[in-house]
């Protein structure tokens, strides 16, 4: 892989051909808010939270699905970009119902905390509150659809590392809800292997345990990790 | 099937043409078929019949005439005498006319369109030149026309090379609406490394009030076929697809018989025309999704995937269906190939505006005189448009406004009437050529309903993928709803400005990015109605209904006497 030289933030920064910006980015130690990306899944560049302005492109780009180029001028921070960002925020509270005081989440939630690191502390948009329903069908989990930011975290996991692609979206727009398989109940679903991996890569309080306290649903963010690092050793081939 | 067949079957065809005294055809577009032209059809064919004149007069059906609200339309054409077209025509109409054709007289009470009406003498038919004119369900009448000669002469005279060249001399740009220059997008996808490489027409066209592609599909299928061979032959593709939007019952269908028939007669399948180069063409069938219009959602459906867009680059010239090399040019863009190389690239160059030659097809629909399809050179003003081939506004009211590329696109008001319709001059007034589709307004058009009509719209449509799109397109339209309701607040108009800025910078694709264009396009222009509604509670064209004596919310009523709305401060 040839290395490349990209002046993100007014510093020269080095990358390798092939990352993404938000590859290089986090490398070097910025942080940036992400919800749809996570390490080990395919990238989505649906929730826009890691856009940044590259120079020569009018409209700021997301880092997650922009390959990192020579010579690329990335600034990460911005008065326009915060602002999108908040109001990106805003508007993902606004969709479904995000109370934070009832949910099983509440301090281990990535909504919660992208939030709370933007200084969103009201929202400036009419609350759609859909009335949405729960699936409690499954005897170990749960799949609460209001809380749900539709991010497809659970749909990748359980297609690319789980393989089975129990989970899928149905519905278009702001009608669209996760369901398993053609959209029967999760107990009901003949492909889901009850490994819980879409309970521990979903970023709010939307999948979560049954019967598990506040205390207890905290998620294991590096689970994904640790299951990749194994199948690449070889650890569970007898 | 070699050239020298195919010039034997346009002049069987032609001299079988020749031997009539006379044509009469009857439109059988979607429009003219639900204003009942396939009753005008049969009566003329049993007329025909009941006389004996089979071997000198023919009744056949063809596609789209052009004047659609006039329908149905049918033409009359006698052999050394210019064609009439007559409009409304019933069955009992459609006798009367051909009773006077075998006699030589003019119909007593059928209301010809004169041959020198504006409408058409002030077109420039490339594309839409053989609609209306012939049977789109038989393949003679297109070869008898020159059809499939422009792919011979491609195959057997051309390189790959020349075939590109061509085309990006003749400054064809996309006419899918964003005008992205034809020839290097061909050679993008020629020069892309790739095993197998895919030609995709773009037939989703779904833009409320649109229907350019869909009567090019039904009134001249093999010029599509025709074109997607060429560019096919150019990029080094074996394989096309037609991307037909479903609601296109019609449209497929010819498309399927075309296709058939092109492959019988050796213009599609293996070795086309005798030379090494094979092609085939399928359909693929949209289920109702506007997204499925922008290029990576239409490849996603293609594949049986959902329809949402992926993120580009890799753009799919470099990795389109299934990771190869993919072409994708809309229906029109693809129909006008086969001219170009035809004709020339120079003569083509040399029609319309320097920076966007050759013609463009409308759909023109609203309150106009006369409403249906046209095809003007690039760079006739919207004024020519309106009022000399539209005929103007009906009822003696006023222009107001026209709304161009649909929900894409905004508004050209009254002030505007002069702007040449192309590319650059579009956008410079804040609005985008778009596909096609011209919604004309009158004095009694509110400009936020508009606005609110077209993000309804949108946010019906809207995938679901992206943050700003999905949940912005819905906050949008309850705000346009409370400003045409006349429950608005006056700091609605700010947070309605942020949400088009929002949506357009950050939305994942086309449709989310350009959605906010008609409340942007309304405000720059309109504003004032906005702020009729908003500050005085009324709507100036008198089209909405504000809501009577509502209660504002906490604080509300403090807040409107500050700004000046009258009432007590209670």
């Amino acid at each position: 892989m040839p290395v490349i030289t990209l002046t993100i933030d007014d510093e020269l920064i080095s990358g390798r051909e092939g990352e993404t910006l938000l590859q290089v980015i986090k490398e070097h130690g910025i942080s940036l808010p992400t919800l749809c990306h996570m390490e080990g899944l395919s990238e989505r560049g649906g929730c826009r939270l890691c856009i940044v302005e590259v120079a020569g492109s009018p409209r700021p780009l997301p880092a997650c699905t922009t390959p990192a180029r020579e010579g690329m001028v990335v600034r990460t921070r911005s008065e326009r970009l915060e602002n999108y960002r908040r109001m990106l925020v805003e508007l993902m509270l606004a969709e479904r119902n995000h109370y934070c005081a009832v949910c099983v989440s509440i301090g281990h939630c990535e909504l919660q905390r992208v939030a709370a690191e933007m200084g969103v502390d009201h929202v400036r948009y009419e609350y759609l509150s859909p009335k949405l329903t729960m699936d409690l069908s499954h005897e170990r989990f749960g799949l609460d659809h209001n809380r749900c930011i539709l991010c497809t975290r659970c749909v990748r996991v359980c297609d690319e590392i789980e393989g089975v692609h129990t989970w899928d979206i149905s519905g278009r727009g702001v009608k669209s809800r996760i369901i398993a398989d053609l959209n029967r109940s999760w107990r009901e679903s003949g492909t889901c292997t009850s490994c819980g991996k879409c309970v521990q890569v979903c970023p709010t309080g939307a999948l979560f345990l049954k019967g598990a306290v506040v205390g207890e649903m905290v998620k294991d963010p590096t689970m994904l990790a640790r299951v990749l690092e194994g199948r690449e050793k070889k650890e569970w081939e007898g | 099937m070699n050239p020298a067949d195919l010039h034997a079957m346009a002049r069987e065809e032609q001299a079988r043409q020749e031997a009539l005294r006379c044509r009469i055809m009857v439109c059988a577009g979607t429009p003219c078929l639900s204003a009942g032209a396939l009753a005008v059809l049969d009566a003329l064919r049993q007329a025909v019949e009941e006389s004996r004149l089979d071997a000198e007069i023919e009744a056949v059906s063809t596609g789209c005439m052009g004047p659609c609200s006039r329908g149905p339309l049918v033409k009359v054409a006698v052999q050394g005498k210019p064609e009439i077209v007559y409009e409304r025509v019933t069955p009992e109409l459609a006798r009367q006319i051909l009773y006077s054709v075998v006699k030589g007289r003019r119909p007593p009470t059928a209301s010809p369109l004169p041959p020198d009406h504006p409408y058409f003498t002030r077109q420039m038919k490339i594309v839409l030149a053989n609609c209306g004119s012939i049977d789109p369900e038989r393949i003679e009448e297109y070869v008898a026309t020159g059809g499939y000669d422009a792919l011979a002469h491609a195959l057997h005279e051309m390189t790959p090379e020349d075939v590109c060249r061509e085309i990006s001399a003749s400054g064809l740009r996309g006419r899918g609406g964003a005008g992205y220059p034809a020839g290097v997008k061909w050679n993008l996808a020629r020069k892309a490394p790739g095993e197998r490489k895919y030609v995709v027409a773009n037939g989703d066209e779904g833009d409320p009030g649109a229907y350019m592609d869909r009567s090019v599909m039904e009134s001249d299928p093999h010029r599509i076929l025709e074109g997607m061979a060429i560019a096919g032959y150019a990029i080094g593709a074996d394989q096309g697809y037609i991307y037909v939007r479903g609601e296109y019952y019609l449209a497929g269908r010819r498309l399927e018989a075309a296709i058939r028939d092109a492959e019988r007669k050796g213009l599609l399948g293996s070795r086309v025309l005798g030379s090494n180069f094979s092609f085939r063409i399928d359909i693929r069938t949209g289920a109702g999704a506007f997204v499925c219009g922008e290029e990576t959602s239409l490849m996603a459906s293609i594949m049986g995937r959902r329809g949402q867009p992926w993120h580009r680059p890799p753009y799919p010239a470099q990795r389109g269906l299934w990771g190869c090399p993919t072409l994708i040019n809309n229906v029109e863009t693809l129909a006008t190939v086969p001219a170009i190389i035809g004709r020339g690239a120079t003569w083509y160059a040399g029609i319309g505006s320097t920076r966007s030659p050759g013609t463009k097809v409308y759909a023109l629909a609203g309150q106009v005189e006369t409403a249906g399809l046209i095809e003007v050179p690039m760079g006739t003003t919207l004024r020519e448009v309106v009022f000399d081939i539209g005929g103007g506004i009906p009822g003696g009211k006023r222009f107001k406004a026209a709304q161009s590329g649909g929900p894409s696109g905004g508004c050209i008001p009254a002030e505007h009437l002069d702007t040449p319709l192309d590319y650059e001059s579009m956008e410079r007034i804040g609005t985008i050529m778009g596909s096609g589709g011209l919604i004309i307004m009158d004095e009694t058009s509110c400009m936020p309903d508009v606005a609110s009509f077209f993000l309804d719209f949108c946010r019906d449509e809207s995938c679901g993928k992206c943050i700003p799109c999905r949940v912005g397109s819905m906050e949008m339209h309850r705000l346009l709803r409370r400003i045409t309701s006349g429950t608005a607040w006056p700091d609605d108009l700010r947070r309605l400005e942020e949400l088009c800025d929002l949506m357009g910078a950050t939305s994942l694709c086309g449709l989310g990015q350009t959605a906010p264009n008609p409340v942007v396009s309304t405000l720059r222009y309109f504003r004032h109605e906005y702020e009729a509604h908003i500050r005085e509670r009324r709507c100036p064209a008198g089209r909405c209904t504000m809501a009577a004596e509502q209660e504002p919310g906490p604080g509300g009523k403090a807040l409107l006497h500050a700004v000046g709305v009258p009432g007590e401060v209670g």
